[in-house]
């Protein structure tokens, strides 16, 4: 603050000495009205309101979820992917490795309804099948992320001080290197490029990525430490940790689960970009980006074959980033305050 | 406000050695010969070897090879290529052209991304806004490659309006297509968060206040909405310019554009760790500059700022 | 400025009969997600030219809406759906928007009320004074001496300066007056104040409250001044209009429905308004007592009023043993004890460089068991750094704070986590006090399950009587937070507090938030707590007119020092220091109804 001008005594001198304050009276006649009682009741002082089932915040937001249908329209595809993913065999009838190359780029016939790879795969089978490899990657990279982001953003943002400084550094560090270009670095490393698989590709995506997690939970956290409740709870003698697990971290969840929605969607993105750039999952585990990749070199005169992995691509994150949207609508806080 | 600047400066320091100095360790300093990481595991003769063992100082301790390289990046002694020509030399065609894209694609996503979000925020709920939110959903969702393609496909091949690929001068024109791609996703995120500033910012007491004062409705959203919504986007455009400077990986390997990301890729595909940590060294300074640049503009732009 | 004033004096005299601001039969109604609302039904009231006219009521009275309706502000989602809004003769209810324009600013000005929120903050306040004398066609060749002339009007010295800075800047009392300044800039004929000084220490209150006065005075304008405090409305208003659940119930001169109020819920307000009672509150079994000795109570004493007021002449020191049956020297012995305490903090400077910032100095006074001990003082007194000290949240930097004997500042672990049994804080902000993710029970329960008291059927039980003590039904348990107003949430406060049978409850500005009447109810519920199992209260507030309800002995704070400390009777009637003079007679109200 710049120094003040006026010493503040000069700001609470009273203008009017008290002598004067007796009210003010008008000149004019002025009617006194009062209202009829049966007009307007006197109801008793702050009694509850017992008429509705108790309601916590968690049940009010689902009350809100269920009426948009940006919510129910990801939900249903959602769970359609998930069904597909754990039970692909429901969907898809034919083998999706048994490739002759006779059918190489072959259009679509009778029991094949997108027509063949290059390899002479069924398109349509090898997208349903490929469904596992990629919602594996963004489930289980979304909750490292959230597991390691979130207890470091916690920490910084509870301790404050000198732990603050250090995670939010290291935070900025890792930051500072895009997700798929540390992720290109991290998949070159001969460790990482002769044992490619999902869990390599989630493990990359984790180091790149906790640094946006951590962030959102710190701004939760440090919004939350200082709320009546927290000091209140450690007035009754409970530890600084204990409060941070048990009163801070729940208040903070609201804008963790939204962004961690979000980025559900856009690490199966980034699964499908290194793949697409020969660095993602080996070939030999089907998915939807390795398929992208593979497809290239066709586009010009068959599309399809690249357009149908494409597509079942971005149906799946559209519908977690519409789950993020609809749950961010939903545990909005200003529609709390009451 | 000076002593905020130097404040975020030293507070940015550490981030610089930090990220030089993991990308140094990756690149480096993991378990395995290095030089087989510098061969891209093809066999090397032993000159070569040798050659190559000198020009990294590779028999130094881990810190002293760091700090090496360190001093090599700010002098800009960055080493050779493969093929024997100058790092230096080599980004220095490169990012140009990134930096070409770079701001083709920010101006559109600044220009319609704004242009869009204030729309669809002071219309809130209304059929521009949904449809709005509907299709920067889905441009978040479809992956920039397949947007790529797509486009390409589209526009350059079938369309015929524009060059399929990017030849090798890469004027502004030619760019239109790539920085339209590379800005897509941006441009999505950019009305996302205009529309929610404007919202939030349209039911802000202050506003009411300037509208009891009897502003015209024009003037209270430009002076007074507008003003404060835009604080939060110029800092992500800033942001994210630094970042596309990082150079597109993706895009311009699509369009062929011979820009740095384009650099860095095939660098990282043939093991020529030489120029994988000198760009990288170079970008972590651009991100860091365009860090500090994006705080001091936030600074100005809310005075709040100025004596946190 | 001057001839301005002869100017619309003399319009206000002409005009005279006929009123300003006429509403008759108002009714707006909003759009919420359970269906339209009906925030205000029936509602009218005139304000003459030049008369000044108080709307009263407790929050959702309906006031604020009423008066936004007449500047065309209410919010999107709301709406007039009935009756008529005549300004100087000219129906403006469903006028254009370009009319409502031209009437903003020049014919109809408003002062909002939380002066931080209300001021854009990225931009000088002299812009901001600026553009209302643009958009009004008022600014010319000399707008910046013109600002200058504004903002020093409304009390806000070294004007020109000032209008270079941010709000920010300024302190909460400059930003109100740089609002009003705003508000009067281009001499409207009516000015609607919403609640314009409620966030402000009642010093400065005051004093902005008498600028305001004098300056509509002079300019002849009318001032629609919305409030929540009776004492203060029927000090600066000729005519009180009190709201109630969006009607009007009752309006009139205000000195006659001060003394004279007819409507059962003005007299609820004038029995409950802290700034008008004058004595402090008894507890139901003292009253009784009293009650038969004294013959001259008034009002009935039943479960929908407050408290009827009588004087309180048993001494506070022989009170009975405490809830648990600890023995004790004698009655009234000093149960916590603060001596020599300081409390110094390191600020942050630009670049490592910090500077001391002392925020309690030298502070000791002692509250002996089972009385109130209100500490009293305005914002950066230091008076919640006592609290915090004293709840041991926050270690001293020098003195001593002795509990029953006990030097608090040494005790740790074990003995620090029986310590907290004996003191337990209510907090000023209800809606923050009390974990939204847990439900009421486990909120009350929680200090039982940290102390690892009883087990589950127990503890239920226990939560069910304290339930009971704080008159909430048992089926609150159940419900959460979010689902409670205000008080009620206060209450369930009281119950966790009380839930380790403490000896001292610590109250930082605990009914500050609340309506005057919930207000009320909840100092009655703790007096009669405070009766029943012998506890200790410190209460820390700014509201001078509360202590005098509710404490025995009250502390002075000002700038972290005690400036004056006594009993509260020997505190009101013969003050000793300047400052607490200044204080008691910043009450609004207080000298109306001796």
């Amino acid at each position: 603050m710049s120094e003040n001008l006026t010493p503040e005594t000069d700001l609470t001198k009273p203008v009017i000495p008290a002598a004067a304050r007796q009210g003010k009276t008008s000149s004019r006649a002025i009617v006194h009205f009062v209202a009829p009682l049966e007009e307007t009741p006197l109801a008793a002082i702050d009694n509850v309101d017992e008429s509705e089932a108790p309601l916590s915040l968690w049940a009010d937001a689902w009350r809100n979820l269920r009426r948009q249908p940006l919510f129910i329209i990801s939900a249903i595809l959602i769970v359609l992917v998930l069904v597909v993913a754990f039970l692909p065999q429901l969907f898809a009838n034919v083998d999706p490795t048994s490739c002759t190359l006779n059918d190489s780029s072959a259009g679509p016939r009778g029991g094949h309804p997108m027509g063949f790879t290059l390899q002479g795969c069924d398109v349509y089978s090898r997208m349903i099948y490929g469904t596992r490899a990629s919602l594996m990657v963004g489930v289980f990279t979304t909750l490292g992320v959230l597991v390691f982001g979130g207890i470091m953003g916690a920490l910084a943002g509870y301790y404050g001080g000198w732990v603050d400084a250090i995670l939010a550094r290291l935070g900025d560090v890792f930051f500072a290197l895009p997700l798929i270009l540390g992720a290109i670095v991290m998949m070159q490393l001969p460790a990482f490029r002769d044992n490619r698989s999902v869990w390599t590709v989630v493990l990359t995506l984790v180091i790149f990525g906790w640094p946006q997690i951590a962030r959102i939970t710190r701004g939760a956290v440090i919004e939350n430490r200082n709320a009546d409740f927290v000091t209140a709870a450690k007035a009754l003698g409970l530890s600084r940790f204990n409060a941070l697990v048990r009163h801070v971290l729940p208040n903070s969840l609201a804008p963790i689960i939204v962004v961690a929605s979000i980025s559900l969607g856009t690490f199966i993105v980034a699964e499908a970009t290194l793949s697409f750039l020969g660095i993602g999952l080996p070939d030999t585990v089907m998915s939807w980006g390795n398929d992208i990749a593979a497809a290239q070199p066709q586009v010009r005169n068959n599309p399809g074959v690249l357009l149908w992995p494409a597509a079942a691509l971005s149906v799946t994150v559209l519908s977690f980033i519409m789950l993020g949207d609809a749950l961010r609508d939903a545990l909005d806080p200003k529609a709390r305050k009451r | 406000m000076v002593m905020f600047t130097l404040r975020r400066f030293l507070q940015l320091i550490p981030v610089f050695f930090g990220a030089t100095l993991l990308v140094y360790f990756l690149v480096f300093a993991t378990p395995g010969d290095p030089i087989a990481a510098l061969s891209g595991g093809k066999p090397m003769a032993p000159a070569v070897q040798a050659a190559l063992r000198a020009q990294y100082n590779l028999d130094q301790p881990f810190w002293i090879q760091y700090g090496l390289y360190l001093k090599n990046l700010v002098t800009l002694n960055l080493g050779q290529t493969f093929s024997g020509q100058d790092v230096s030399a080599v980004i220095g065609r490169a990012y140009p052209v990134t930096a070409r894209l770079a701001f083709m694609a920010l101006a559109i996503e600044a220009i319609f991304g704004v242009l869009f979000g204030v729309i669809a925020g002071l219309r809130k709920g209304k059929l521009f806004d949904a449809t709005v939110l509907v299709a920067s959903l889905v441009v978040i969702a479809v992956p920039t490659f397949v947007l790529g393609f797509v486009l390409q496909l589209v526009i350059g091949v079938q369309l015929g309006w524009a060059r399929p690929t990017v030849s090798g001068a890469a004027p502004w024109n030619e760019l239109i297509l790539p920085a339209l791609v590379l800005g897509l996703v941006s441009l999505a995120y950019v009305i996302r968060l205009t529309r929610a500033s404007i919202s939030e910012n349209m039911n802000a007491d202050y506003v009411r206040t300037a509208t009891a004062k009897g502003l015209s409705r024009g003037r209270v959203v430009v002076v007074h909405i507008l003003r404060n919504s835009l604080i939060p986007v110029v800092t992500f455009l800033g942001a994210d310019l630094g970042s596309l400077m990082g150079g597109a990986i993706v895009t311009e390997g699509i369009f062929n554009v011979p820009g740095v990301g384009n650099l860095l890729y095939k660098a990282i595909l043939k093991g020529e760790s030489a120029t994988v940590v000198a760009v990288v060294g170079i970008l972590v300074i651009v991100f860091v500059v365009a860090n500090l640049v994006v705080d001091l503009l936030y600074a100005w732009l809310d005075p709040r700022i100025r004596y946190v | 400025m001057s001839n301005h004033a002869t100017g619309q004096g003399a319009r206000a005299l002409r005009s005279s009969d006929q009123p300003l601001l006429d509403i008759q039969d108002l009714a707006i109604t909003f759009e919420t997600s359970n269906g339209p609302v009906e925030a205000v039904r029936n509602a009218h009231l005139t304000i003459m030219p030049g008369e000044t006219v108080a709307i009263v009521g407790e929050s959702g009275s309906g006031k604020s809406t009423t008066a936004l309706a007449a500047i065309g502000l209410l919010p999107s989602n709301g709406r007039v759906s009935g009756g008529k809004i005549i300004f100087d003769g000219e129906d403006i209810t469903n006028v254009s928007s370009k009319r409502i324009v031209e009437l903003r600013g020049n014919s109809i000005g408003m002062v909002p009320q939380d002066p931080m929120s209300n001021l854009n903050p990225v931009w000088k306040i002299g812009f901001q004074v600026k553009e209302t004398l643009r958009a009004n066609g008022l600014d010319g060749a000399n707008s910046k001496e013109r600002v200058a002339e504004v903002l020093s009007e409304a009390g806000l010295p070294d004007a020109a300066a000032r209008a270079k800075q941010y709000p920010h800047e300024f302190s909460g009392g400059m930003r109100q007056r740089a609002l009003i300044a705003i508000g009067l800039a281009c001499r409207p004929r009516l000015l609607i104040a919403d609640e314009p000084t409620s966030a402000l220490d009642v010093t400065v209150q005051r004093q902005i409250l008498d600028h305001l006065d004098k300056m509509t005075t002079e300019l002849g304008t009318a001032v629609l001044l919305i409030t929540h405090d009776l004492g203060l409305a029927a000090e600066r208003a000729e005519k009180l209009v009190v709201m109630y659940k969006g009607q009007v119930v009752e309006s009139g001169p205000a000195l006659e429905i001060l003394r004279n109020p007819q409507h059962p819920y003005t007299q609820r307000l004038v029995n409950s308004a802290p700034s008008l009672a004058s004595r402090r509150l008894q507890s139901q079994k003292a009253k009784d007592a009293l009650a038969a000795a004294v013959a001259d109570l008034d009002t009935p004493v039943d479960g929908e009023h407050p408290a009827p007021v009588a004087p309180r002449t048993v001494p506070a020191a022989a009170k009975p043993v405490s809830a648990d049956g600890r023995q004790h020297a004698q009655a009234g012995d000093t149960i916590l004890e603060i001596k020599n305490l300081t409390k110094v903090f390191k600020l942050r400077g630009a670049l490592g460089k910090s500077t001391d910032f002392k925020a309690v100095d030298d502070v000791s006074f002692s509250v002996p068991r089972g009385t109130t001990m209100a500490i009293v003082g305005e914002s950066g007194s230091g008076k919640s750094t006592v609290a915090q000290m004293a709840l041991s949240l926050l270690a001293p930097t020098e003195g001593s704070i002795l509990f029953d004997g006990v030097e608090v500042n040494t005790l740790k672990g074990r003995a620090l986590f029986d310590f907290r049994r004996r003191v337990q804080p209510i907090f000023q902000d209800p809606y923050g006090s009390l974990d939204p993710m847990f439900n009421i029970y486990r909120t009350i329960e929680e200090p039982l399950k940290i102390h690892k008291i009883g087990d589950s059927k127990s503890r239920e039980k226990k939560v069910r009587e304290l339930l009971d003590q704080v008159s909430m039904p048992a089926s609150t348990m159940h419900r959460y937070p979010n689902e409670l107003s205000g008080g009620q949430r206060q209450r369930i406060a009281i119950a966790r507090a009380l839930a380790l049978n403490p000896d001292v409850i610590i109250c930082d500005e605990a009914v500050s938030a609340l309506d005057v009447l919930v207000q009320a109810q909840v100092l009655n519920l703790l007096n009669e707590l405070q009766e029943d199992l012998g506890l200790t209260y410190l209460f820390i507030t700014h509201d001078l007119a509360v202590v005098r309800q509710i404490a025995d002995h009250v502390t002075v704070m000002q700038k972290g020092r005690v400036v004056e400390a006594s009993s509260t009777d020997e505190v009101f009637s013969n003050p000793k220091q300047v400052y607490t003079q200044e204080l008691l007679n910043a009450i609004p109200g207080a000298t109306l109804l001796v």
